[in-house]
């Protein structure tokens, strides 16, 4: 016997491996249990983590916009209208009203990280006999690769914006047969057309991004889309990516701007993890009933098995709550290990999926993010999950008549 | 009654009382035991010889009158105070040993200084050593108890009662399960421990042999003591 143990730590444990079978099976059911929570709780956590940082590294937290142009309905007098289908305005290219002064006035909000002005535009972008459509997009450097991490792309050259400068996708470059350090011919219908050096090379690990998307200076988009000191977008970073909504909702009041939200941009998303985020919680309360159910109902068995034995230890002056402690502590046993060995379970359960299950080029589905946290907090919800199991039979088996368990 | 260590006055036991069901198991019962005395208790089946012996030994509650142990009367203690004094002052040998399976005859037999102290000490494990040795039991010490016979099962069952050196030994046909050697045996390591220990047994027994070889022997029939020699 350890000399450090308290009696009814010894008496635990013993008990707990004198049933062996019985200890055994509860151990497999709760492990299987804490595996399963463990497993889908890294997935869940990994698949939403990774949409997140690519949603958030690749677009603004908040994009500002002019606001929608209207058709107003031409009327000749008071309530005389004199067409009365109005057709949808095509949305000509405009600027923000004043975006120099919303600018200085976001910069001075705490919540804001970056304000970014942009100017975007349809182009055509041609070399040699090749011509292709692209989007292109003004920035400056220095503030919108705060918001979208266009270095983080860069496959070949460098994220630098001269005047001269472009950045296309790797799509968009092998559809014209153009290298790095080639020059492109960019038009617009508009005004006019520049050439340009291709200075890097994107990949935005999506097809369409990278047959389309194309950086220039600011200057040089609004001089190629015809909109001299005007921005067609201010993309925001904020610090609090989840209050991104309610700092939109202050912007657009306060402005006659649009603003939109990446929380709204991706409300599907967002639906959908708030139904995965409650269905896995359903399946953990589910799971973790099962469990304590488990291990109540061994425990229940134990304690009819043993009431000799906590008839002779109560005649031996065990008090009644050294027998309580005697069983609450074989239910935080059986959970504290079922978590470990669960845990153990769910760990290389992930660790071998993330390395069979792949995408079809063969690179990761998505980073494999297991928090140690997640295994603390596990080990501690089963533990506690256990006593509270453990307290029906441990009040029945304190509450054991020494006379009647003797008499047997 | 200065040298007694166990007195009962008036002791009734009704079992389920004001239901239909209730039985009245032991009437007015009136005893006192010195200290060191050897007492046989016998009586046919079901005259109350173990309900006497389990209120005896504070397992159970008299429905009325005063049971002092070493002078003190137990009759408002609380449960927790029932269970020190009982732990301290008596030790129980039942017919069926009733050896906790999960533990060595050693790890047995220092299980009521364990649950006292609430750790394991050196001093006890000693204490344990010494007492299994002395019920003649030391190649076996470390055995399960499944793995014994039923006499050396009793002998542990005897060194456990006595591991907190209890004043009062309370064993309750200790031998009924026992063949004639062993009854011998068991029965003679009782009185070498009453005699050098000076600790007082009540032996409930259907041995008449044995009744005889006690200092006094109480006869109990239908819940009341007829006969005291
Ligand atoms: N918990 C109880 N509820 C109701 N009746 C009980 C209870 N315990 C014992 N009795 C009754 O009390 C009576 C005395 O029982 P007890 O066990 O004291 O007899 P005993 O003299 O020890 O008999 P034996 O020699 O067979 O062991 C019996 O009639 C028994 O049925
Ligand atoms: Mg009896």
């Amino acid at each position: 016997m350890k000399r450090w143990l308290p009696f009814e730590w010894i008496a635990a444990t013993r008990f707990l491996l004198d049933g062996k079978l019985q200890t055994l099976f509860i151990m497999v059911g709760i492990s299987i249990g804490v595996g399963v929570i463990v497993f889908m709780s890294a997935m869940l956590t990994g698949l939403q983590a990774n949409f997140i940082k690519r949603v958030l590294t690749s677009s603004a937290h908040i994009q500002i916009l002019p606001p929608d142009q209207l058709a107003r309905p031409q009327r000749n007098g008071l309530g005389e209208t004199e067409d009365a289908i109005v057709q949808r305005p095509s949305q000509r290219l405009v600027s923000i009203d004043q975006w120099q002064k919303i600018r200085n006035q976001l910069e001075t909000m705490p919540e804001i990280a970056t304000v970014a002005p942009t100017a975007s535009g349809s182009a055509l972008a041609m070399r040699g006999d090749a011509s292709r459509a692209i989007t292109l997009t003004g920035v400056e450097p220095e503030t919108y690769f705060n918001v979208v991490r266009i270095p983080d792309y860069i496959v070949d050259g460098q994220a630098r914006l001269l005047s001269d400068d472009i950045l296309i996708g790797i799509e968009l470059a092998k559809d014209l047969g153009a290298n790095l350090g080639d020059k492109l011919n960019v038009t617009t219908s508009t005004s006019g057309a520049r050439v340009l050096t291709i200075v890097g090379l994107l990949d935005f690990g999506n097809k369409g991004a990278n047959a389309r998307n194309a950086y220039v200076s600011l200057r040089t988009a609004q001089s190629l889309l015809g909109m001299i000191g005007g921005v067609a977008t201010l993309d925001l970073s904020v610090k609090d990516i989840y209050a991104a909504d309610n700092i939109a909702d202050h912007i657009q009041s306060s402005n006659d701007v649009i603003a939109d939200s990446w929380i709204r941009t991706n409300a599907q998303f967002f639906t959908a993890i708030h139904a995965q985020n409650l269905t896995n919680m359903l399946i953990r309360l589910f799971v973790g009933l099962s469990v304590a159910f488990g291990i109540a109902a061994v425990l229940v068995v134990s304690v009819i098995q043993r009431s000799r034995d906590i008839g002779i230890l109560r005649a031996m002056g065990t008090s009644r709550g050294q027998i309580m402690r005697l069983f609450l502590i074989q239910g935080g046993l059986l959970g504290f290990f079922g978590s470990l060995v669960g845990s153990a379970i769910g760990g290389f359960a992930l660790i071998y999926w993330h390395a069979t299950a792949r995408q079809a080029d063969g690179s990761e589905l998505f980073p494999l993010i297991v928090d140690y946290q997640l295994f603390v907090w596990t080990a501690v919800l089963a533990t506690f999950t256990g006593l509270l199991a453990a307290m029906a039979p441990a009040l029945r088996a304190a509450k054991l008549d020494p006379v009647v368990a003797i008499r047997g | 009654m200065a040298n007694s260590i166990l007195d009962l006055n008036h002791i009734n036991k009704v079992y389920n009382l004001g239901e239909p069901s209730e039985v009245a198991v032991l009437h007015d019962i009136n005893l006192s035991i010195t200290k060191g005395e050897f007492v046989a208790i016998i009586g046919p089946s079901g005259s109350g010889k173990s309900t006497l012996l389990n209120i005896i030994g504070l397992l159970d509650r008299p429905t009325s009158g005063q049971l002092r142990i070493n002078g003190t009367d137990t009759k408002g203690l609380e449960d927790a105070e029932l269970t020190r004094l009982r732990g301290h002052t008596i030790g129980f040998v039942f017919q069926y040993h009733y050896l906790i399976s999960a533990f060595t005859a050693l790890e047995n037999v220092m299980m009521p200084l364990l649950v006292d102290h609430g750790f394991p000490t050196d001093k006890a494990e000693q204490r344990a050593v010494e007492l299994i040795e002395r019920v003649g039991l030391t190649k076996v010490g470390h055995n399960r108890s499944n793995n014994m016979s039923g006499g050396q099962q009793q002998r542990v069952a005897i060194a456990r009662a006595l591991a907190m050196n209890p004043d009062i030994l309370l064993a309750d046909e200790p031998t009924g399960n026992l063949d004639t050697e062993s009854t011998k045996s068991i029965f003679s390591l009782m009185r070498e421990v009453n005699r050098t220990n000076g600790t007082s047994i009540l032996l409930i027994t259907h041995n008449m042999d044995l009744a005889q070889q006690c200092d006094r022997i109480i006869k109990v029939v239908d819940g009341r003591i007829v006969v005291e020699q």
